[in-house]
């Protein structure tokens, strides 16, 4: 990690670099990110909805069930998980590829620090575009919801933004937006690693982009648990 | 000049250089030859800086570039060009920016004298009209051009090559020897070349060093070396019919 900060490159060059990794990770994930969470949204509201049918259960319960959800967890989350698989295989076999293909030695005997060059504007895009990619699911789960809730007519329009606003606690949107950050760093940088670090051939370069997605996994869930302990 | 003084190598406990020492003058063609995995590219790693030998020391115009501290690494490898064995070309990025990468990364030139660099050096390898043209889309010889363009932009010093044959057809691989002589003897680099390939030795090894199981056992030129009564020089040069005849 500290060799991402020495001998760094002119802020100009970083910057070309981070918009351009902005676009591949970011506005390059939109589609699947939107496709996931409405879907998400929706199968959340249908299947609270089944789980809690009985008179005394009013039915705006249902919209703030999957409001909460989705905020406290399953955006966050499950889109964390989503980006694993998509930008951390991404990552580590683009940078697995420069390395068996001697695109990074090519960099280092340029005098170039090839970690800072490569790595950081990955982290710095990652870091930048999951909190959006974060909010657009959300946003877009809870309007899945709301589509698949009243199409199905299992909750009527006004009982759903009722039960959105209703005893609402604003701490969640901070909490989702800290547990992106996280997953991001945890997604960019395990998975930098693993791609950076590649030796051998093509084989290798698969099991790397395996792992960073496995690691990234895994790590993804243990960082979940830890701050829903310590903030919530 | 590039001068090395007693370098050693190993890999856990397998030695892979023993106490090598030589000179590679400015403005001719120094070879390093010999069989594969007698060391010639970790003795090329060690010299570029990929890899740091155990002992011994690599002195660039007479700066240790072994005990150098960052900035020296950093000012010593800005005057380093390499072509790499797969030519090393960036793949997300065309010919033309891959020619000017070094100058965009290293130096401050405006815009237009970069690329009027660019097509002079894409010039001088004889490459034209593939500015726009990817990677992907270049022969093996012309990747190898490309990554010789590379090299040699940034005023480069020192100009390494790692194999720079291999892959290539006998005739476009005589073509790329006789442009890294041309190019040493035009801009009056200290060129380094690793190779196996007999053709690259006769034609341009005005310095040749040969390298047995991680040891120099001979050094001279392309006129002695067919003279040399090295018993493993011997078997390694005249190791194909067609030397053997030439003998």
């Amino acid at each position: 990690m500290i060799s991402l900060l020495e001998r760094r490159e002119k802020f100009r060059t970083y910057f070309s670099l981070t918009i351009n990794e902005c676009i591949k990770i970011g506005y390059d994930s939109l589609f699947i990110v939107s496709i996931v969470s409405i879907f998400m949204g929706a199968v959340t509201t249908i299947q609270t909805a089944f789980n809690l049918v009985g008179p005394l259960i009013p039915d705006y319960v249902i919209s703030l069930v999957v409001r909460d959800m989705t905020l406290l967890e399953l955006s966050p989350t499950i889109i964390a998980i989503v980006f694993a698989g998509k930008v951390g295989s991404n990552i580590a076999g683009e940078l697995g590829t420069m390395r068996i293909t001697e695109q990074i030695d090519a960099l280092e005997v340029m005098g170039v620090n090839s970690s800072s060059y490569l790595v950081l504007p990955k982290i710095i895009a990652s870091l930048l575009m999951f909190p959006i990619l974060v909010i657009i699911s959300a946003t877009l789960a809870i309007g899945g919801g709301y589509l698949a809730g009243v199409l199905t007519d299992v909750i009527t329009g006004q009982e759903y933004i009722y039960g959105l606003r209703y005893e609402f606690n604003p701490f969640n949107i901070p909490f989702a937006l800290v547990k992106s950050y996280v997953f991001a760093f945890i997604v960019a940088s395990i998975s930098s690693f693993q791609g950076y670090y590649t030796s051998g051939g093509a084989l290798e370069v698969g099991k790397s982009s395996t792992n960073a997605v496995t690691n990234s996994c895994i790590a993804i869930l243990i960082a979940d648990y830890v701050l829903a302990q310590v903030l919530l | 000049m590039i001068e090395i003084k007693n370098i050693s190598k190993s890999f856990k406990d397998k030695q892979v250089l023993f106490n090598i020492s030589g000179k590679f003058e400015k403005g001719r063609t120094n070879l390093i030859i010999g069989a594969s995995g007698t060391g010639k590219s970790v003795l090329l790693k060690c010299l570029v800086g990929l890899l740091e030998p155990d002992v011994g020391s690599v002195l660039f115009d007479g700066r240790d570039f072994s005990r150098a501290n960052k900035k020296l690494t950093t000012e010593i490898r800005r005057e380093i060009g390499m072509l790499f064995q797969g030519s090393a070309l960036f793949d997300s990025k065309n010919v033309e920016e891959n020619v000017k990468f070094p100058l965009d990364i290293l130096t401050e030139t405006p815009e237009k004298e970069k690329l009027e660099k660019v097509n002079h050096c894409l010039e001088l390898v004889g490459l034209n009209k593939v500015n726009q043209k990817m990677p992907s889309e270049l022969s093996g010889g012309m990747k190898k051009r490309v990554g010789i363009a590379r090299a040699i932009v940034n005023d480069s010093k020192y100009l390494f090559c790692d194999e720079p044959n291999s892959g290539l057809d006998p005739l476009t691989a005589i073509k790329i020897d006789d442009l890294i002589l041309e190019l040493t003897q035009k801009l009056n680099t200290t060129t380094i070349v690793v190779t196996h390939d007999m053709n690259s030795v006769v034609e341009i090894g005005e310095y040749i060093m040969f390298l047995h199981e991680g040891k120099k056992l001979w050094e001279g030129n392309n006129k002695n070396i067919l003279k040399t009564n090295v018993k493993e020089l011997n078997e390694f040069v005249f190791s194909n019919k067609l030397m053997k005849k030439i003998k």
